[in-house]
């Protein structure tokens, strides 16, 4: 990864943190100041969901083109995307808590994203148990590609077909025209670029790790 | 289509010759029922919709797991050698989905009549609840049989299947409880169009990636 998009990335969640807890927000009921949350939460989601779609990529060019550098390539994002997962449900539960008034709130984006991790840790349940490494690459690319496909319907279609509480589902705005104030864009979008660039980071230093684990066998 | 037709046969004939596995199959779902009537010490409707509706739905996904799980998972190595070397691995996924759908239908159509003896039936539009375990055991059994021959190469299969199928099939559960509660509530049929169409659409998509997808898995 260029240093350029590190530092970017550095800039960037120094500018979030700051601006994020500092900035004038706007007085919503219920909501109040946990609305900053927003910067963190929603950002993972955005990072999870874009990490996955590269380890897909990265399981498709595998199938076409079989070499052990895709395979790393497409578990370091599946191992970032489920960390964002885990962080995305841990902010959002804490948001919870105060807005909706109890942690887990059978939510159907909350139970949603809760099966969409399911499906990457059975992935890695699948990676852990195949011993041969070029079989373990190419069924765990089969898997990635055929659960993403089954997780699409989970976070982007069941939640808007029923009343959820939040915002883009059943009848609600989406979030555009409902909260996101045009003082608010100007730290959420930052803050979603820099979120996702961390992740990339991270990733990258897994793939690193990984070759390396490979020369050195 | 002649391979396909072909291996179908094949099927339904090593399907017939070995009983035993399709009575093991029918016992499950019968003992899954019954413990279902003896626990709730049921019948005089002890129980409410909804129940019924999350028992009902709990037994089918158990058997139906069970029962597609066996497609590969517990073949001997020499029949995938044998299958590998005559027959193209698209006619063998497309002959696998479509001999597990009649099996699932039937087991599913089987244990609704069962919930209907021992239980008590309160769907009032059948032909809608038909039409619903027709899609869900096509969806079921098209997604399951490439996890089944997922986790037919891995040393412990059965956990695996478990593991790695109840995620992927979790959509179609969902629109299946939703669309049984409508029919449970006695809603018109037009109020589940919606989600007949999605199970359709899912169906499709997961029938889509595992044409493309098996071949991959099969050479190994």
């Amino acid at each position: 990864m260029k240093i350029g998009l590190k530092i970017t990335a550095i800039v960037l969640l120094v500018y979030v943190h700051t601006a994020g807890l500092l900035m004038d927000v706007p007085r919503l009921n219920i909501l109040n100041e946990t609305i900053r949350a927003l910067y963190f939460h929603v950002p993972m989601w955005f990072g999870m969901v874009l990490l996955y779609v590269g380890s897909v990529y990265y399981a498709i060019k595998y199938l076409r083109n079989p070499s052990h550098e895709l395979d790393v390539k497409a578990e370091a994002f599946a191992h970032v995307g489920t960390a964002f997962g885990v962080l995305g449900m841990i902010t959002g539960m804490l948001w919870a808590n105060y807005t909706w008034g109890s942690p887990w709130h059978g939510d159907p984006k909350q139970n949603g994203a809760a099966i969409a991790l399911l499906v990457y840790l059975a992935y890695f349940v699948l990676r852990g148990s195949l011993d041969n490494p070029e079989q373990r690459a190419r069924l765990s690319a089969v898997y990635n590609i055929f659960a993403f496909a089954a997780m699409i319907p989970l976070i982007f279609i069941i939640p808007r077909l029923t009343s959820s509480m939040h915002p883009g589902s059943g009848g609600n705005p989406g979030f555009n025209a409902y909260d996101l104030d045009s003082r608010m864009r100007w730290v959420f979008y930052p803050a979603v670029a820099g979120w996702f660039l961390v992740g990339l980071w991270i990733a990258d230093l897994r793939i690193r790790f990984g070759q390396i684990a490979e020369k050195l066998k | 289509m002649k391979h396909v037709i072909t291996l179908l046969h094949k099927e339904f004939i090593l399907e017939l010759r070995r009983k035993s596995v399709v009575a093991g199959l029918g016992l499950y779902l019968f003992s899954l029922i019954f413990i279902c009537y003896l626990t709730f010490s049921l019948r005089q409707q002890a129980i409410n919709e909804n129940t019924w509706s999350a028992l009902f739905w709990l037994v089918i996904l158990f058997s139906v797991v069970n029962s597609v799980a066996k497609s590969f998972i517990g073949e001997r190595k020499g029949v995938f050698i044998y299958l590998y070397s005559v027959a193209s691995p698209q006619h063998i996924i497309i002959a696998k989905m479509l001999y597990n759908s009649l099996l699932a239908f039937l087991l599913s159509v089987a244990g609704y009549v069962l919930f209907a003896v021992f239980i008590f039936n309160p769907v009032r539009d059948q032909l809608l609840f038909v039409v619903l375990l027709l899609l869900t055991s096509t969806g079921f059994s098209v997604s399951l049989s490439l996890i089944s021959g997922i986790a037919s190469k891995a040393n412990n299969s059965n956990v695996l299947m478990a593991v790695l199928s109840f995620p992927v099939v979790i959509s179609i559960l969902l629109m299946a409880v939703r669309t049984t509660g409508n029919v449970l509530n006695g809603l018109e049929r037009a109020a589940s169009y919606d989600e007949l169409l999605n199970l359709l659409a899912i169906n499709c998509i997961a029938g889509a990636l595992a044409y493309i997808l098996f071949p991959y898995i099969w050479r190994s």
